[in-house]
This record gives C-alpha cells, sequence and structure tokens, in this order.
C-alpha cells in the first residue's frame, strides 16, 4: 500500500469534488474509504495498492475529467 | 478537443457576451430579427460547449452535477427557440463560473502566503566539501548545510558555527529578530537577517516545525464539522432530486418551459460553497495572526464556550515573584536599602532575588554576625548597626515597636497577597516590602475582552498553594480559582464541569504537564512556543505562548462561526425564493433565476472574504 497526494489545479466549482472522488473511486486498487478530495487546498489524498496501478493511472483519469494535475507525490505507508 | 475548449472557457464567454449585445442591439434598434436569432443562437451553442463537456464527464463518473441541469435547461430552451434565454443562461453560467473562480483565489490567499513561505532549496554539503544548491526534497537528517544572510533556513536543525540573527516571524509570529550561535536550534522556514552559519539537519521536509504548522493548516481548511458532512451528503442527492422534480412537473403540468426554468432554479452551488468559503477565510485570518485554529468542528465549540480554564498561576502571572509594593519609615533610608541588599547579597532565599532587584543599584557593605533564625528571618550586623530581615514575628522576636501606620499597611499587603519582608535598622523598622508573583502586564484587560465575547466563566486550577490562587483570582475577579490541585485533579474537575453541569469547556495549558485536561476539554488551547505536542494535543494554538492572542482567536471562531450560518441562510434562502417566485409570480424566467442563482454564490464568497479583515475591537 502507498499514499499518493496529487496537486490538482485550484479547484472552485461546487461539484468538482464529487467529480473527481468518483473518478478515482472507480478505479481498481484503490482503498475506497482512504479517498479525500480537499476543496479549498485543491488536492486528491488516498492510498493504493502500486501492483495494482500507478499514480499515473489516476491522473490520467483525473486529467480525462478536464482537471490538470501539478504534481504528485507518493509515500510508502 | 475537450481540453482545448475547456482551456479557453474565458475566451468563449467573451465572444458570446459580444454576440449576445449583437444579437439584443439588432433586435431593439435595427428591428432586424434575424441577424438577433442567428446571434444568439450561435452564442448559445458556443456558451453550451464548455458545459456540455462539463456535464457529459460528471455523466461518466455517475455524478449529476449543476453543469447536468443547465445543460439539460438550455437544451430545453433552444428546442423551444427561445435563443435569448439559452444564450443568456449559459452567459451567467460561464461568467458566473469565472468570478467564483477569482473570488475563490482571494479567500485562500492567506493560507497559501502562509505556505508560500516554505523553503525551496538548500546549500548542502557535499562529499567533497563544496556547498552546492539543491532541492530542499534532498535534503536528509544529519546534511550539512550553510545559510547566508537573507535565505531561508531550510529544515530544523543544530547550528555548528557562525552565528547571526534570524527572524523567526513564520514560526513564532514575533518578528524581533533572535540572535543564534554555536548549538542554538533553527527552525525551517525563519529567515537569517545576518551572518552566516552552518547548521546540521535534525529534522526535514514535513517533519519540521513549519512543515507540521502547514500540514495541520492546510488538513483544518478543508476539515467538515457533523454539519457540513450532512449538507454535503445532502448536495448528492439533492441535484439529482431537481432533476427528477423538473421531469415531473414537465410531465404533470405539461408546461415545458416551466420544467426547464425549475432545472436552473434549483442549482445548489451557494449550499455547498458557503461553508468551505467561511471556514478557510477565518483560518486563514487566524494564520496570519498566530492562531490556529483546528478546523471547523473546533470553530463551532470554541464559538459557543461556556468557560475557560486555566492551568496554573504561571499562565496568568509573569512566572516569578517580585517587589509588588513598598513603604519607607523615617530618614536614611537609602543606607538601609544598602544593609538590606547586603544582607540579602548573601542569601538564597527565593524572594532574595525580588529585593535585590528592586534595590537595584546601591553600596554593599561587610555583613557580619549573621543568624538565621528559623520561620523568622536573619539578623547580622552591618556597618555597626543590628539589622533584622524577616516576617512580622520577627520583628516582635526584636522587639521592634511597629507604629499605626505601619500595621495598617501591613494589613493591607497581607490582603493583596504578598509576602511581608520587613526590615528593622537598630529596632526600628525602616522598610516594608511586598512580594508577590505579579499578574503579566494587558492580561486583566485581555479577560475584560474574553468576558465581552460571551465566556461566562473563568476559572484557575492551579499547584500553588490556595493564598496566592486567592490573591490572583481576587486581582483578576476569576469565578473560582483552586489551588494544590494535581494534574489528575484538573482533569477530574474539568470531567464534572463538563459532564455535570453541562458546560463548553476550554482549558489553557502548555500541552506538556497537563495532556489529559487539554484532551479531555473540548477545546484544549495550547501556549505553546512552536512544540511539537502543543501543536499535535490541542485544537487551538496560540503560537509564542502569546496570551494577548486568545481574545482575537474567541472572536475569530465566533465571526466565522456567525459567517457559516448566515452563507447557510442566504444559500437556503434564495432557492426557496426562487421556487417560491417561479409558482407564484409572473415575472420569474431562466435568465433571472440564473442570475439570481450565480449572485448568490458570490455573495456567499464575499461575505467569507470579510473574514479575512476579521480584528477584534
Amino acid at each position: 500500500m502507498k499514499t499518493a497526494t496529487i496537486q490538482l489545479e485550484t479547484l472552485t466549482c461546487p461539484s468538482c469534488v464529487q467529480k473527481i472522488e468518483n473518478a478515482i473511486k472507480s478505479l481498481a486498487g484503490v482503498e475506497k474509504e482512504s479517498i479525500k478530495v480537499l476543496f479549498n487546498s485543491s488536492k486528491a489524498k488516498f492510498n493504493f495498492d502500486d501492483e495494482k496501478l500507478s499514480v499515473e493511472d489516476v491522473e490520467k483519469a483525473i486529467t480525462d475529467l478536464g482537471y490538470e494535475v501539478k504534481r504528485s507525490q507518493v509515500k510508502s505507508k | 478537443m475537450q481540453r482545448a475548449i475547456l482551456s479557453k472557457k474565458n475566451y468563449i464567454m467573451f465572444v458570446s457576451a459580444i454576440l449576445i449585445a449583437i444579437g439584443f442591439t439588432s433586435a431593439l434598434a435595427f428591428k432586424n430579427e434575424a441577424v438577433a436569432v442567428w446571434a444568439l443562437a450561435i452564442a448559445s451553442v458556443l456558451g453550451a460547449a464548455p458545459i456540455a463537456i462539463q456535464a457529459y464527464q460528471a455523466l461518466k463518473v455517475k455524478v449529476v452535477s449543476i453543469d447536468v441541469l443547465v445543460i439539460i435547461a438550455v437544451a430545453g430552451a433552444f428546442i423551444i427557440r427561445n435563443f435569448e434565454e439559452s444564450a443568456i443562461v449559459t452567459f451567467l453560467f460561464l461568467f458566473g463560473a469565472y468570478l467564483e473562480q477569482r473570488t475563490l483565489n482571494k479567500t485562500r490567499s492567506a493560507i497559501k502566503e502562509l505556505t508560500e513561505m516554505a523553503p525551496e532549496s538548500a546549500l548542502k554539503q557535499m562529499e567533497n566539501g563544496e556547498f552546492e544548491e539543491v532541492d530542499v526534497d534532498e535534503v536528509d537528517v544529519g546534511d550539512i548545510i550553510l545559510v547566508k544572510t537573507g535565505m531561508k533556513i531550510p529544515v530544523d536543525g543544530t547550528v555548528l558555527s557562525g552565528e547571526g540573527s534570524i527572524n523567526e516571524a513564520s514560526i513564532t509570529g514575533e518578528s524581533l529578530p533572535v540572535s543564534k550561535e554555536k548549538g542554538s536550534q533553527v527552525f525551517a522556514g525563519t529567515i537569517l537577517d545576518n551572518g552566516t552559519i552552518q547548521i546540521a539537519a535534525d529534522r526535514v521536509g514535513e517533519d519540521t516545525t513549519f512543515g507540521k504548522i502547514i500540514e495541520l493548516v492546510e488538513e483544518a481548511q478543508d476539515s467538515k464539522s457533523e454539519a457540513e458532512r450532512f449538507i454535503d451528503r445532502f448536495s448528492k442527492y439533492y441535484t439529482p432530486a431537481v432533476l427528477v422534480l423538473g421531469i415531473l412537473v414537465g410531465i404533470i403540468s405539461r408546461n415545458f418551459e416551466l420544467a426547464i426554468i425549475i432545472l436552473v432554479l434549483g442549482c445548489p452551488g451557494a449550499l455547498v460553497i458557503g461553508v468551505p468559503v467561511s471556514n478557510v477565510a477565518g483560518i486563514g485570518n487566524g494564520a496570519r495572526h498566530g492562531v490556529l485554529l483546528k478546523g471547523s468542528e473546533v470553530i463551532g465549540d470554541f464559538s459557543r464556550l461556556d468557560t475557560m480554564v486555566f492551568d496554573k498561576t504561571g499562565t496568568l502571572t509573569a512566572g516569578n515573584p517580585s517587589v509588588a509594593e513598598q513603604e519607607y519609615y523615617g530618614d536614611n533610608i537609602p543606607e538601609a536599602l544598602g544593609y538590606l541588599a547586603s544582607i540579602e547579597n548573601e542569601s538564597d532565599h527565593p524572594l532574595a532575588k525580588a529585593i535585590l532587584e528592586k534595590i537595584g543599584e546601591t553600596t554593599l557593605s561587610t555583613v557580619e554576625n549573621t543568624e538565621v533564625v528559623k520561620g523568622g528571618g536573619i539578623t547580622a550586623t552591618v556597618n555597626g548597626h543590628r539589622i533584622a530581615v524577616g516576617n512580622v514575628a520577627m520583628m516582635e522576636r526584636e522587639e521592634v515597636v511597629l507604629s499605626e501606620q505601619a500595621k495598617a499597611d501591613i494589613a493591607r499587603m497581607e490582603r493583596n497577597g504578598n509576602s511581608l519582608v520587613l526590615t528593622s535598622v537598630d529596632r526600628r523598622l525602616k522598610i516594608l516590602m511586598g512580594i508577590r508573583d505579579q499578574i503579566r502586564p494587558g492580561v486583566k484587560e485581555e479577560l475584560r475582552r474574553l468576558r465581552r465575547l460571551g465566556v461566562k466563566n473563568f476559572v484557575m486550577l492551579s499547584g500553588d498553594n490556595q493564598g496566592t490562587v486567592d490573591a490572583v483570582s481576587q486581582e483578576l475577579g476569576l469565578t473560582e480559582a483552586h489551588g494544590n490541585m494535581l494534574p489528575e485533579d484538573k482533569a477530574a474537575y474539568i470531567k464534572k464541569l463538563i459532564e455535570e453541569e453541562g458546560q463548553i469547556v476550554a482549558f489553557v495549558g502548555d500541552g506538556v504537564n497537563d495532556s489529559p485536561s487539554l484532551a479531555l476539554a473540548q477545546i484544549g488551547i495550547a501556549m505553546g512556543s512552536g512544540t511539537d505536542v502543543a501543536i499535535e494535543t490541542s485544537d487551538v494554538v496560540l503560537m509564542n505562548s502569546n496570551f494577548s492572542r486568545l481574545p482575537h482567536a474567541l472572536g475569530l471562531a465566533k465571526a466565522t462561526a456567525r459567517n457559516m450560518k448566515q452563507n447557510i441562510a442566504i444559500a437556503i434562502g434564495v432557492v426557496l425564493f426562487l421556487l417560491s417566485a417561479v409558482f407564484f409570480s409572473e415575472w420569474m424566467n431562466m435568465s433571472i433565476g440564473m442570475l439570481v442563482h450565480e449572485s448568490s454564490i458570490l455573495v456567499v464568497i464575499l461575505n467569507g472574504m470579510r473574514l479575512l479583515r476579521y480584528k477584534l475591537r
């Protein structure tokens, strides 16, 4: 298990938190309960299984939604 | 393609505004309907494009977002050939989003300022002994770092060599430079005002005090209270519910226009955004003023505070005894003070220091025949005079006659909670001093402000003896004061206040000895000078142990809680108003609905922004 923090573009719309949360949730290998999308600091935090997917997969899911990914950080738990 | 359209959103908004202007002038001024229809239709399609993409993306991840409601409404208006409505609604929606982005950035600015103070690079000593600039992430514990004048300290560390003065405002909120030399601790995020130092890295990155503060503030601004989680859950079902309502109204009333109006009016924007905006602005204001509020739950509890409990006498007093009152009798006082100083100079009694401090510069003489009287004082011979220093019993023993005036002074000083030191020269009373631990300057005024903010009770629980505690309590007008208390007594007392009396209690402490009480009280307030323990165990942190920040902290919490309630009221009020207007009035249409809805979002953001400027009057 690893923990990732993804810094997103500044989030401003009320429903984008929910969209990003659902997008990450739909990926296999992400621990669903751990997903936290922070509106004010515009960050997504979650735990994931690095054997099933990489942080790039998650980044792609977010960019596909139309949100820019600024940088991401992965730490082992 | 999708991304290209989204990134040109502002440009699209601008073009669509021009087209709308053309459409209306040609229709109204030139009566040219054909041009008007075309201009407005193109504006609708252009403006709808980014909204449609957002709606599609939302549906893809199974979210019925505001975009979905709006795009259905716009499409509906387009189908019934109401191009005016569709053009204006899309434009207003885009323009609203643009303004929201601008204003939201403002409300978040205070916290951004803080995170931007984080150091980015460091001069690290490499294997060849040279210093090279590296990214701060590449510094490990144990590395040796060079810091020159004007640079930021990149890590928490110990000074190995060199000296300099450091501005620690980012950690303590105090801008007075602190001088550092070999062996001193330095903190990441502080700035070397002058000098050059080499430091060994003790803690790096997120483990540094500064890193912890940032993490805490970042988490705090997004932490949610029970009420907010409810709103979140509510809004998840609210938007689909509006969609269903629109469809139902359409089917039942057979009024297509009414159905799409409902979709626009039901948008929940202000409700979702209102509380986080107040939260981030309030916490941001605190961070600027040396007050860390850990999230909106804390703000909620803190704003309803009944009782404030202080952990020890030292929180309210200066912490070291000093001469508070003195009286002199007869003449030759300077000589008498000299004799007193000479005797106290040889003593290690705790009060001696206070007395010497008070007398200051004087002539010291040789002290002979010193005799210590247990529980009384000292007698000695100085310059051939017999001197006695001690309490009232000591004077009686020495057969010193006390005048009526002296007796009155003694009674008064005792009442004020002083320990008395009397000095007689050749069996005549010369000096009377009252010594006590004095109230810190400003504390009285701050307690008054706290009381004005609605704190009902002030309680002091102290390990000191009851006499000292009573004296402080009386001077400050505390509600209750208990002495001789051990940490477990304090915890039990707080438990009683909370469980039996149902009060909301804040415990003000240094966060080290009294962690059970800090944890028990609904609000633990740590007067930590940047210590980890204090930062982690408490709910509110006053940087640099600054008591004077306490009224600001409470005032801010109250203002923030009030602000959140206002925003919720505005959001719900607007939706209710719009929905009732659509059923009971003639003038309501989609454009007005969108205008009111977007304005309500801006109003809650602007209302939240007021908190950034909050100052306690």
